[in-house]
């Protein structure tokens, strides 16, 4: 597997995109979704909703449990991906492209985020 | 003791298929090969492939074998036939469930004793305790063999090109010795799925031969490798009790409602049986808590350990809990109140998290073939 050059990381395994006016897509890690297993119900921050870096802003269950979702940046949610909603195996088939979880309109972004060479590292993947 | 986790003779292969591992009572098993839902819907619709080499065997023999296996274990295992298997349990004196077993009649003389990886040891110690004054040798056999499950729609065919043997007449919880890719194998009709199915006793050093060869009998058919989690999601569909869930030593065979393996009409004394007796009457006077299916109606995932509500009140425990591939929604295992556990039953949930899901009670299985 490989870790988009463009996005950076969390080491909760959450990836942030680039932002465009403002406004960053948030996902989980192909590395992540592997470790799930396939996941079967998604509950994600609803717009408008505050997110803080390093907090819990949902949960994803699969077969074997449930994880928290974590935001890796602070700020407020502009749109949830009601497709992953709808179908969660999203996040299984393509965690960093259709299986994106949500947008936030980034107010503060920690310093430690990784890069893709760095998590990929990090995650041993 | 080491602790590291114990391989079977098919580690390399399932390394090589890239499968997830996970540690399970104390061995190193695969978790999944893929997708997890896919390898289910393969074992319901065409066929799959498991690694069971973890389950524990225990060869009992001799002149006393039939009579010892009598006094260890609830069920009547000198009524069965040689070439027949029996779902049975151990029990403690105090009728806690040990483990839940299969007995292969092998011989008029030699029966193999499947348990629990997780209880395997246990079995293993109370079996050759209560051997004390019975002709009956117990041995511990969880090094002689492999098991290798082929369970599915189109195992019978699949294994039927592999094999001379009869399947045909080769019945639900029946095993005989026979050839199978040209190596010798027991094969047993049982399974843990709610499929059709086989199972195949072979020594660890054919293991390999036998799975590249029912891998590749199988692959027009549509059989994949499959891991412990469908397995998992399979038995629960199917309704199947799981120890260390539904089955503890804090209950009888009674309160599980499994009543029915324990054969109180066998000639004498049998570990356990007093106690027995008095949870059965126990069970049928007032009933005690009663093992139910649940099907949710929104999406979030029971798990073993969550409270059952009910008007605000716990009324029980669930005991396993998953997401159901076949029928599209989490299901769950629980012990309910007798007042709560007639299917049907409104307005109860589980507290999934701080909030109460809301859930239907139903009557196990969840799942049955067409047959």
């Amino acid at each position: 597997m490989s870790n988009p050059q463009q996005l950076r990381f969390s080491k909760e395994h959450e990836w942030l995109s680039p932002a465009e006016d403002g406004v960053s897509t948030v996902g989980i890690t192909e590395f992540a979704a592997n470790a799930l297993g396939d996941v079967v119900y998604a509950q994600l921050p609803e717009v408008g909703d505050t997110v803080t870096a390093g907090e819990t802003c949902g949960e994803l269950e699969s077969t074997k449990s449930v994880s928290d979702l974590y935001s890796p940046v602070s700020g407020e949610v502009v749109e949830a991906n009601q497709d992953v909603v709808d179908d969660p195996s999203l996040v299984n088939t393509a965690p960093f492209e259709g299986g994106w979880l949500f947008k936030v309109r980034v107010s503060e972004e920690p310093k430690d985020l990784l890069s893709a060479d760095e998590y990929t590292e990090f995650s041993g993947a | 003791m080491s602790t590291a986790p114990r391989t079977t003779a098919l580690d390399a292969v399932h390394r090589a298929l890239g499968a997830t591992m996970t540690d399970f009572a104390g061995w190193d098993m695969p978790l999944r090969y893929g997708s997890e839902r896919d390898e289910h819907q393969a074992v319901r619709t065409r066929a799959g492939l498991f690694d069971l080499s973890h389950m524990g065997e225990i060869t009992v023999t001799g002149p006393q074998a039939a009579a010892l296996l009598d006094f260890s274990l609830v069920g009547n295992i000198s009524s069965v036939a040689v070439g027949r298997a029996r779902y049975t349990m151990i029990c403690q004196e105090d009728g806690g469930i040990l483990d839940d077993l299969i007995v292969y009649r092998l011989e008029e003389r030699r029966y193999m004793v499947v348990a629990n990886a997780s209880n395997a040891q246990t079995v293993l110690d109370a079996l050759s305790a209560r051997a004390a004054g019975f002709d009956a040798e117990v041995r511990d056999d969880r090094d002689a063999y492999a098991l290798i499950a082929v369970q599915g729609p189109a195992s019978p065919g699949i294994l039927a090109s592999l094999t001379d043997a009869d399947l045909d007449g080769l019945k639900y919880y029946a095993g005989l010795p026979g050839t199978v890719a040209g190596v010798p194998a027991l094969i047993a009709r049982t399974g843990y799925t709610g499929e059709d199915g086989f199972e195949l006793f072979s020594a660890p050093e054919h293991a390999e031969t036998l799975w590249t060869a029912l891998t590749e009998a199988g692959a027009e058919a549509g059989l994949i490798p499959c891991g412990l989690s469908c397995r998992d999601t399979l038995r629960l569909e199917a309704g199947m009790p799981l120890y260390g869930h539904e089955l503890t030593t804090a209950l009888t065979p009674f309160d599980a409602g499994l009543g029915r393996v324990v054969k109180f009409e066998k000639e004498g004394d049998f570990v356990g049986r007093a106690a027995l007796e008095a949870a059965a009457e126990r069970a049928s006077a007032k009933p005690p808590r009663k093992l139910v299916g649940l099907v949710a109606e929104g999406r979030r995932v029971p798990r073993a350990g969550m409270s059952v509500v009910a008007g605000g009140e716990v009324v029980g425990e669930v005991t396993s809990g998953a997401p159901s591939p076949t029928l599209g929604k989490p299901i769950a295992m629980a012990y309910l109140d007798a007042a709560h556990a007639e299917p049907g039953t409104a307005g109860v949930g589980v507290d999934i998290r701080g909030t109460h899901e809301p859930y239907e009670v139903v009557a196990l299985p969840f799942y049955k073939r067409q047959k």
